[in-house]
């Protein structure tokens, strides 16, 4: 076992852990959150605590901070964060560590700040809580964190609200506030999970940046092995609340020994720089899908006496599609990309434009029109939680639709039975309901579904970013075989370069509603055209060869 | 501001001619008209009656009595009513402080209270203080405010002696202490089901803020529990609560009206039962009129009050 190999101790440790046992609630599918889990954090290092959900990563992090919900009680063993034991300490002592001697930023930053206060305010509200400074020494530093962390015009944004800011700057702002009592460790709770890969660049090089010049310990929590290879001196891997491997970070990435580890590299989805090999030809056969001049516009009403907001969500798109051919639309947050989607699914109507299926012009259809042509297209949402009803069994979600366009519920049966097995499920799951799943079966369940109707073209909206990477790999997988035997074509909607790189022939890259490059994978990631292309590629966490070389080493295929 | 205010005002207009509209002709359907309490008298004779409704226009067509009618309205002239030839404004203006007095008093009382054992309930979930509220609340629901005047005045007018069974003062003595004391039971009985209302929904909206992130964000920072309580949690537990008021106002109008009749307390609600029953038209409209736009400035001033305080919120 790798919990025998403890780490050399030295004094010089911000923050140790050890023997940390969290007890789960009764009834749940283990007994422990983590157990017997030891680490350290040396001064002025950044350790990466990486695992998939449900590996204890963050249980580990709130019992550090104290921060544990009540359900959860730390059962044994010693957390000493500077010289203090977190998990023997009164409530009072324990609250004068937190946001002095240890900081916490979390995942999604849009909901992380009070909505009602300044910016400015809830930076000052750290020193006070702890009785630092004056109001007027307690403004001029909350001044200089903003200055620090290098947000645009700090004399304005110190007096904004939150909602005024982006994704990236509440991150920012987040920051200068775990910031602002020079904490000796800072707990980064997968602080770039939400953000766009443009400013989760940028985020984690100002991490990087402020722990050199301050010399900090950063406790950095993630998924992702790419951030790992960005950022990490040292790397703890967790998987289902045990420690599995640990070491420096060029040892993990490059010469991993767990199996569980060797499987999460490689299930790292890598750059592809060549294009794919299909049997399915992109041009010569008549196009499935001809999209030209394609946009959508959304109006916000203002009132009666304003003119509306208009947003072209999607400005003048046009592209061809063959059968058996997948299609990336890359793009990030806003880029209009779902919007995309949702016209050519007609869920949205478009303004101007065609959208030629088939040969047929279906942008001008009636709902009524468009009917029999709805089962020919169907679409993969995001959240396999959401996006199945919870209270009907997966047979019923699966047939319902079929038997309202006309099959008869013999036949639909059999063909979703046939399909559950298909897609890897048992077909006895027919009778059982979307809870008893986990998030990568129900995106199973999801893609069954879609194909109950012996679609032409699927429209995959984000299907495998909810899930974790080694499920992520077998449902790119899935999608890949199933296209190779029906000659489906897909359209793959991603904000993940990477997954796009893997599984498209040709991608398009967004942009404020334009394409603002077209092209294969080959083009798009080595010889980008577009300045905004060069710029999505060089934000790819982790881009760095030693990955791909990790990969190779580390391959359990 | 001045652009949401202009677009609230064409709303309001319209909202009021539909108020008026409504309420004047359904008024008019009532079995025998405005003149029922006249034909009683055996004095009438047919002629006078005739006479009668050409002097209050009651012999014109119906719409040519509304169009006429609003006009006046519009003008500033509400009528006069048909049982002492009083001006209307001037009868709801005899009536209308008292009935502001009693809903003023009761609001204050509904919320100090029902937000306190809201945030209490949310704090100490499933305490016994928790459970004592949620049964008391759903009591305070199900029971009609009248039943609780007349208990009220049972026990502590006619039992203990306490508090007076009625009326706004006493003849003789009309300082603010006999006031207060006149005002502690109604305003106390109209406030129940307010409290009842306000705390479960206070409950709710504090339960809600206390899962949000920026909570989990005050903890890591070190802040006391008081301050994020009160700091963090109450302020924005309370914004939903500004727009329930104004959506409550309609109820706690009619709850006035009841609560009055039962502590023959002289405000609104005794002149509106006693216009109806006289069948005195003009007093009954100009009283739907008034109502309708308390209760419409009530609400402007609620949706007002979220934009100052909620950042996010501008009215533009």
């Amino acid at each position: 076992m790798v919990e025998n190999a403890e780490p050399t101790t030295t004094g010089d440790l911000a923050l140790s852990v050890r023997d940390l046992t969290v007890a789960l609630p009764k009834g749940m599918d283990r007994l422990y959150a983590v157990e017997n889990v030891s680490f350290d954090l040396q001064r002025g290092k950044i350790l990466c605590i990486i695992g998939e959900s449900g590996s204890g990563k963050s249980v580990s992090a709130n019992a550090i901070m104290g921060l544990l919900p009540n359900a959860l009680r730390v059962q044994s063993g010693s957390i000493v964060l500077d010289g203090v034991d977190v998990t023997t300490s009164p409530p009072h002592v324990l609250r004068d560590l937190r946001g002095r001697v240890a900081s916490m930023i979390f995942q999604d930053p849009l909901s992380a700040l009070n909505p009602l206060m300044t910016v400015g305010a809830q930076i000052e509200e750290v020193m006070a809580a702890h009785d630092v400074g004056t109001p007027q020494s307690r403004a001029e530093k909350a001044l200089s964190l903003l200055r620090e962390v290098n947000l645009p015009d700090p004399e304005v944004m110190i007096h904004q609200y939150p909602f005024r800011l982006s994704g990236g700057q509440r991150q920012r702002v987040m920051i200068a506030m775990a910031l602002a009592l020079e904490p000796a460790v800072l707990i980064a709770d997968e602080p770039t999970t939400a953000l766009d890969v443009t400013t989760q660049a940028q985020i984690l090089e100002l991490i990087r940046e402020i722990q050199q010049r301050k010399g900090m310990s950063v406790m950095f929590i993630t998924h992702d092995f790419g951030v790992v290879a960005q950022i990490a001196d040292d790397v703890v891997v967790m998987e289902k609340g045990h420690i599995v491997e640990r070491g420096s970070a060029q040892q993990v990435l490059n010469a991993p020994e767990h199996p569980y580890t060797k499987q999460l590299i490689a299930a790292v989805p890598k750059m592809r720089r060549d294009d794919r090999e299909t049997d399915a030809p992109a041009t010569g056969v008549s196009q499935l899908l001809e999209v030209e001049g394609l946009t959508k516009t959304y109006r916000t009403a203002r009132g009666m006496f304003q003119p509306p907001r208009i947003v072209k969500a999607v400005n003048d798109i046009s592209f061809d599609l063959a059968p058996g051919r997948t299609l990336g639309v890359v793009g990030e947050s806003g880029s209009g990309k779902s919007s995309l989607g949702r016209v050519l699914m007609k869920l949205l109507d478009n303004e101007g434009g065609s959208i030629r299926f088939e040969g047929q012009e279906i942008a001008g259809l009636s709902e009524k029109a468009f009917k029999p042509l709805r089962t020919k297209i169907q679409m993969i949402f995001q959240d396999p939680f959401a996006s199945l009803n919870p209270r009907a069994t997966i047979g019923y979600s699966l047939t319902v639709g079929p038997i309202a366009h006309g099959m008869s519920k013999a036949e639909a049966r059999e063909q979703a039975k046939a399909l559950l097995e298909r897609v890897g499920l048992n077909a006895s799951a027919y009778d059982r309901y979307p809870h008893e799943f986990s998030g990568g079966q129900r995106q199973r369940v999801g893609i069954a579904r879609a194909l109950m109707f012996r679609p032409k073209l699927l429209i995959a909206d984000e299907a495998v970013s909810a899930l974790d990477v080694s499920i992520q790999a077998q449902i790119l997988e899935l999608l890949q075989e199933i296209q190779r035997e029906t000659g489906v074509a897909m359209i793959f909607i991603t904000h993940d370069l990477r997954v796009a790189s893997q599984i498209c022939d040709e991608i398009a890259v967004m942009q404020k509603g334009q394409i603002v490059e077209y092209g294969p994978p080959s083009q798009i990631f080595i010889a980008p055209r577009s300045e905004y292309t060069r710029e999505l590629v060089a934000a790819i966490p982790g881009r760095a060869s030693d990955l791909a070389e990790a990969a190779q080493a580390g391959s359990v295929r | 501001m001045l652009r949401f205010l202009l677009n609230r005002l064409v709303q309001i207009v319209i909202l009021l001619v539909i108020v008026s509209l409504i309420g004047f002709f359904i008024l008019n359907l009532i079995p025998g008209g405005p003149l029922a309490q006249y034909a009683l008298d055996p004095g009438m004779t047919a002629d006078d009656m005739e006479r009668l409704k050409e002097q209050l226009g009651l012999n014109r067509p119906i719409w040519v009595q509304y169009l006429d009618w609003a006009w006046r309205l519009v003008q500033g002239d509400w009528g006069h009513s048909f049982r002492d030839g009083a001006s209307v404004l001037d009868v709801i203006a005899r009536h209308v402080p008292a009935t502001l007095l009693l809903m003023g008093s009761s609001t204050v009382i509904a919320i100090g209270i029902g937000t306190w054992v809201g945030i209490r309930g949310a704090t100490h979930r499933y305490s016994t203080f928790d459970n004592v509220a949620t049964i008391a609340a759903m009591v305070a629901l199900s029971i009609p405010t009248f039943w609780f005047g007349l208990v009220g005045i049972y026990i502590f007018s006619l039992q203990l002696g306490w508090l007076p069974a009625g009326n706004m003062y006493s003849v003789g003595d009309q300082s603010v202490l006999d006031y207060l004391h006149h005002l502690i039971m109604p305003s106390i009985v109209l406030a129940l089901v307010h409290i009842a209302i306000w705390s479960r929904y206070m409950r709710t909206a504090t339960l809600d803020v206390m899962n949000q992130d920026f909570v989990k964000t005050a903890r890591a920072k070190g802040l006391s529990e008081r301050r994020i309580l009160m700091k963090h949690i109450v302020g924005n537990a309370l914004l939903p609560m500004i727009t329930l008021a104004g959506m409550q106002l309609p109820a706690l109008l009619t709850g006035a009206l009841v609560t009055e009749t039962v502590f023959t307390w002289p405000g609104m609600g005794r002149l509106f039962l006693d216009s109806v029953s006289y069948g005195d038209y003009p007093v009954v409209m100009g009283l739907l009129m008034f109502s309708a736009v308390l209760v419409i400035f009530g609400n402007l001033l609620a949706d007002i009050a979220v934009a100052i305080v909620d950042p996010r919120i501008r009215l533009s």
